[in-house]
Order: C-alpha cells, then structure tokens, then sequence
C-alpha cells in the first residue's frame, strides 16, 4: 500500500502534460518545425531547474525520505547506442506525436487510437531485446 | 479557477515536470518511463520467449501505478479540467499542416487525420500508428530511456549519453517532420 503515492505523482505528472498541451501532437509538429517556443520552453526550463535540483541532491543538501544521499544511475555509455536509438526513437515521436508517458496519458483521455501505438511500442521493446546481440551498442 | 482550465504556459509545466521527478528520487525511486514497456512485457508473458524478460515485474510495480497515475490524470484533465481543448499553434504551423492535408489543425489535442475511429481501421491509419509506436518502444530501450530518462533526467544531470540521444531524438523527428511526414500524407 506504500506504493500507492506514486499513482498520486502519475496523476500530477498526466495532468501537467495534458495542461501544457505536451501530449498534442500538433505541439511536438510544431516543435520541429523551431515554429513554437513553447516546447523547447517545457523541457528547457525542467532541465534548468532539473540542474538546480540535481545540484542540492549531489551536495547532500536534499536527501531522500530515508535520510540518505540521493545518487542517480548513471546512463548506459556508448554512441551507437545512444545515437541510432535515438534516431528510432525521434523518429517515432515525431510521427505518433507522444513519447511513452503522454501515450498513456491520450489513452486516459479517451483517444482509441493510441491502443495501437501502445501496442506497437511494446513489440519494439520485445524486438529490440530479441535483436539486442546483433546490433551495435 | 480559469488559471487552472486556461492551457499552461511553459514556466508553469517546465518546474512541474522537475517536481515530479524530485518526488520519484525523494522516495527512492527515479524517473523513466520507457522502463515500463519491458515491465509490461514481463507481464504479458514475454518471458516465454527472451529471458530478459523472466524478470519480477513487482520490483517495478511502482512505475506500473505511475502509469495508472498518468491514465487517471489523463482522464481528470480531459473531463473537468480542459473545457476548450485548442491548442494555439502558430498560424505558419496551421498552414503548413493544410498543406499536408491536415484539416483544423489545432482545433483539438490530436489531428483526426492520424487518431480518428476512421482512421485507425483504415489499413494505412493503422500502420501508422503501430510503425510509430514500434519505432517509440524499440529505439527508448536501444537508447536506453526516452524523453523523461534522457532529456529530462540525462540533461539534468550532465550525462554525455542523454545528451547524444537527445541529438539523435531531434535527427530523427526533424527526418520524420520535414522528409517523412510530406510522403506519408
């Protein structure tokens, strides 16, 4: 039951993408279309303030609920991983117009449609592990 | 209340985002949501066919109940919270889109064109949206995270591999909005 706060955060989190439009594809068009500042503003200014937050964590200013230093993992290295994934994922967003979080918060919203990109991304993840050995990392 | 029912400006969302991932790392957890399509998968069964998948999804149950979170949110916004689903896209946008074809753009959160009943059974529609969701599932988890992992988290914390990736989020949609895009529709 401890674990039910984090339906709390997921609520907060689908309701601030709905609010600020992140989740209409015609905003993520837009975006790479450099016709809006309006997305570039959403992540700069959670990055921005991601950098401040990160900072008090790495001091040891802001610990975790238990009292303990927050360390975040570090991200997997290397570039063909990081670069062609990338690319596949891009080009993805750009056509669905949703990234994983905003996929389930259109399918709260009612849109059917989703269901099928819902499907498809996890037959991706299900690929991507069958080919995982075979690709360049 | 119209400052809630209004669209959000960026400075608003922006810090919002941030506070929802410190209340992820606060309670010991971190903020990523691609992670959960392979949850789901173990949960579909997928171990059947690749052990990576024979994992104990209840170890990410938590990330789970994010996502139920994030279709609750889904829900509330969509019916008491945005009475005036406009988006204000720009005018250049709005033409550019006609041109593709696309009618209304803007008129609501999602183009009929791509997410309408209508649509998703023609046989074109339907392989859009699955092409799309493929390519979102396969390259978060070559990547290694998506837009949350990466761009938000990586960048926030001065990771050369998020920042590679965010390069290459932005090689690809720029391939799909300015080559791919005028082709399919």
């Amino acid at each position: 039951m401890k674990n039910i706060k984090f339906i709390l955060f997921g609520i907060l989190f689908g309701i601030v993408l709905s609010k600020a439009e992140i989740i209409s594809w015609y905003r993520i068009y837009e975006m790479f279309k450099f016709q809006s500042f309006h997305m570039y503003g959403v992540i700069g200014s959670a990055v921005i303030t991601g950098m401040i937050l990160f900072y008090f964590f790495r001091k040891g200013s802001i610990k975790n609920y238990l009292g303990n230093k927050i360390e975040i993992e570090p991200k997997k290295k290397g570039f063909s991983r990081n670069i062609l994934g990338g690319i596949i994922f891009g080009l993805g967003w750009a056509l669905a117009g949703a990234c994983p979080g905003p996929m389930f918060i259109i399918l709260g919203k009612g849109a059917m449609a989703i269901v099928i990109v819902i499907l498809g991304a996890l037959i991706g993840a299900f690929l991507y592990h069958g080919v995982k050995n075979k690709i360049p990392h | 209340m119209d400052f809630i029912l209004d669209p959000w400006p960026w400075y608003v969302a922006g810090p919002l985002i941030t506070f929802v991932m410190f209340l992820l790392f606060y309670f010991g957890k971190k903020f990523g949501v691609s992670t959960n399509l392979e949850t789901i998968c173990s949960l579909g069964g997928a171990g059947k066919f690749n052990d990576f998948f024979k994992t104990d999804w209840k170890k990410n149950s938590w990330n789970l109940l994010f996502v139920v979170g994030l279709i609750i949110g889904g829900f509330i916004s969509s019916q008491w919270l945005t009475p005036n689903e406009t988006v204000a896209i720009s005018q250049q946008t709005i033409q550019d889109l006609s041109d593709l074809g696309f009618q209304n753009a803007g008129a609501q959160y999602l183009p009929d064109e791509i997410f309408s009943i209508e649509t998703m059974f023609s046989l074109k529609g339907f392989l859009i949206l699955l092409i799309a969701g493929i390519l979102v599932g396969f390259g978060s988890r070559y990547a290694g995270g998506c837009t949350s992992g990466h761009a938000i988290t990586g960048l926030s914390n001065l990771e050369i591999p998020s920042l590679i990736s965010v390069i290459g989020f932005f090689i690809g949609g720029l391939i799909m909005t300015w080559l791919l895009l005028p082709l399919i529709f």
